[in-house]
């Protein structure tokens, strides 16, 4: 696994604190009522990201539920686009076609962005199944919530994933929730890493509140899959601080019990380390925060000036043929 | 010409493509080893080995999701179910993802992948194996559905259904997998929402798609020799529907018939009926008759399935209703 280097922890600072900013600013946007729909956010999940970034390799994909903007920043699409996708605007990344929970960009390795819990599941290992298939050197990192995993598709994939030996990583991003259920109710038992047990699929626990540990399970993991051992199941826990979308009251749980994760911070965590080790000034800390800032805004400024598709896109999208609609709307 | 059987139709209308398209795999249940359920894929786990012959555990939901994310990384995969009924199980996949992806991904992403299987009734197979989802299908934008009744059509159209860069979904018969018929000795392709006149007539359209169709020609025979002459039209597609076929047809006999064998409600035939009056009602001399399975789930006993079924009788009749005939 490439090094923890003072430009890695850097690049976490400032990486995380921009994603979390800029959820926080699509946030506003929802209550502005300029971003429609569904709006689940990332805060306080992080470092799951940031460390699977550090591990990945340039040909490995990565594929999530509809708790996904961030994740394809971080593989490199533009976020303006990504601001502008949750707009609906032409600029976005599916041209106002997917909103908040379909975000793609497999020109970047992302493939979504999925709004069924667990439907992504399968796909994940199709896509390594496609790899694998064609003798391509590429994981993928397929990504579901602890409310996915007492879905049937994890397990019926799971199953053949292990049995055909897919170069794939199960990730379970375990916040806890399961919108307002929680793990424990969901279940006999409240480990789901458990569940790989079953399919004597290497797994196990991670701390998801730290990107270190995250990236050095996932680089174990992804490093298993690129050999041709198959998959990992990693249950990685984490918390989000945010509801479970904007129209959550979270009576559920109390707000000692956020305070406390919120403690153990993520970004808080890399920013203790970047000043226990002299990595920056405090000076230089608050330029990158401002530099974050004026970023989100940019995003911002670019999604709300973009123009909106123009109404014929309806019967583009659909299919691959060109003669559609099929029958005529109005 | 040679002559075939409906399942070597079938079989050598994916071989063939798997012989020129190396992205092309074939999953499901008992197609490799056990040669197919129906030995639609005979011989071809020993053509192509079992990178590109796979037998999938029975998890529709999980092989069908697998099949789709493959066929969003570059795979064309053909996903065989034992019938459409099990493909209930997976039918998340199919809705969900393999029809939503292009449009969610704002074009970015394709998934060219097609779904086969037995559709309909095969005899005294009860509720749960009889039903025939091609409505619930055909309702749903992103898809495209087939549904040939003979192993010409069938060869040609899984073809062209194999080289569609859209999820097409492609519905069989366990009662036609044996039918025979001479096809060409070399390659043809029929293309998807093309229907096809299998009879020519002046009286009376009769429309239908898929096995069920064979009444409509026995019928057609008996009205026959009482001087009526029918026009069938089967439409092979039912997703997209080649409207100006039926339009023309009717144009011609003023009188329509829809044969189809599915529940009545929100039914193809439904939807035909919609359309035929909306688009040409003044060419019709007489009220469109259907004729569809009875709306319950299939019976068990034979004397019910028989009353539940669509046959020749029924035919007959809706066609003398049309013509106002006792």
């Amino acid at each position: 696994m490439k090094k923890f280097t003072k430009q890695t922890y850097i690049n976490w600072y400032k990486d995380m604190l921009f994603w979390r900013k800029f959820e926080d600013k699509l946030a506003a946007l929802y209550i502005q009522q300029k971003v429609r729909g569904f709006l689940h956010l990332y805060n306080g999940q992080e470092a799951v990201l940031a460390g699977a970034l550090h591990a990945m390799g340039e040909n490995d994909k990565m594929i999530t539920a509809y708790r996904n903007h961030v994740q394809p920043i971080g593989l490199g699409v533009d976020p303006k686009r990504i601001m502008a996708e949750l707009l609906g605007k032409v600029t976005g990344t599916s041209k106002g076609m997917g909103g908040s929970m379909h975000i793609f960009s497999p020109e970047h390795n992302f493939y979504g962005g999925h709004g069924i819990v667990g439907g992504q599941i399968p796909l994940g290992a199709g896509l390594a199944f496609a790899d694998k298939y064609f003798n391509r050197d590429g994981v993928t990192l397929t990504y579901f919530g602890d409310g996915a995993a007492r879905q049937g598709s994890l397990h019926e994939t799971f199953n053949m994933a292990i049995n055909w030996k897919l170069p794939v990583v199960f990730i379970c991003e375990n916040n806890g929730y399961a919108m307002g259920t929680s793990v424990e109710r969901t279940a006999n038992h409240d480990e789901i890493w458990k569940l790989g047990l079953g399919y004597e699929m290497p797994c196990g626990p991670v701390d998801g509140m730290n990107p270190m540990k995250v990236a050095e399970a996932m680089h174990e993991a992804i490093e298993r899959a690129r050999r041709g051992d198959g998959p990992t199941l990693l249950d990685i826990k984490t918390y989000r601080y945010r509801g479970h979308s904007m129209s959550d009251a979270q009576k559920y749980r109390t707000k000692n019990e956020v305070d406390e994760y919120k403690k153990i911070d993520p970004i808080s965590q890399v920013l203790d380390i970047i000043y226990k080790k002299k990595y920056a000034s405090e000076d230089e800390v608050k330029e990158w925060d401002a530099e974050v800032k004026s970023k989100v805004l940019e995003c911002q400024k670019f999604a709300e000036e973009s123009p909106f598709p123009e109404k014929q896109q309806l019967y583009d999208m659909v299919y691959e043929q060109e003669d559609y609609p099929f029958l005529k709307h109005r | 010409m040679k002559t075939i059987q409906f399942r070597e139709a079938i079989c050598e209308a994916m071989s063939e493509e798997m012989r020129r398209d190396e992205s092309i795999f074939l999953i499901g249940e008992e197609v490799a080893e056990y040669n197919g359920a129906y030995k639609a894929s005979k011989g071809m786990l020993d053509e192509f080995g079992e990178k590109r012959v796979i037998d999938s555990p029975i998890a529709e939901l999980g092989f069908t999701g697998i099949a789709v994310g493959s066929a969003m990384n570059g795979n064309r995969p053909i996903v065989e179910f034992m019938t459409f009924n099990f493909a209930l199980v997976g039918i998340d996949q199919i809705i969900n993802n393999a029809a939503k992806i292009r449009q969610m991904s704002g074009g970015q992403l394709n998934c060219p992948i097609v779904f086969r299987g037995p559709t309909g009734s095969a005899g005294q197979l009860g509720a749960t194996h009889s039903q025939a989802f091609e409505n619930w299908f055909a309702n749903t934008p992103g898809l495209k559905v087939v549904i040939p009744s003979n192993p010409y059509d069938a060869k040609g159209l899984l073809k062209a259904a194999i080289r569609d860069d859209d999820p097409v979904i492609f519905m069989e018969s366990e009662q036609m997998y044996g039918d025979k018929m001479e096809v060409p000795e070399g390659e043809y392709l029929i293309p998807i929402g093309v229907a096809d006149i299998k009879r020519e007539g002046t009286d009376v359209t009769i429309v239908s798609f898929g096995k069920i169709i064979k009444e409509a020609y026995k019928a057609a025979d008996v009205l026959e020799k009482e001087g009526i002459s029918c026009e069938i039209l089967d439409m092979r597609t039912v997703r997209p529907m080649d409207w100006e076929a039926i339009f023309t047809s009717v144009k011609k006999t003023n009188r329509l018939v829809i044969l189809e064998e599915a529940w009545p409600f929100a039914s193809i035939s439904s939807e035909i009926t919609f359309q035929v009056q909306e688009n040409i009602f003044d060419h019709l001399d007489a009220p469109i008759r259907r004729i569809t399975t009875a709306d319950t789930p299939a019976p068990y006993s034979p004397v019910l399935l028989e009353e539940w079924l669509p046959n020749f009788n029924d035919v007959v009749k809706a066609v003398k209703d049309v013509m106002y005939i006792k």
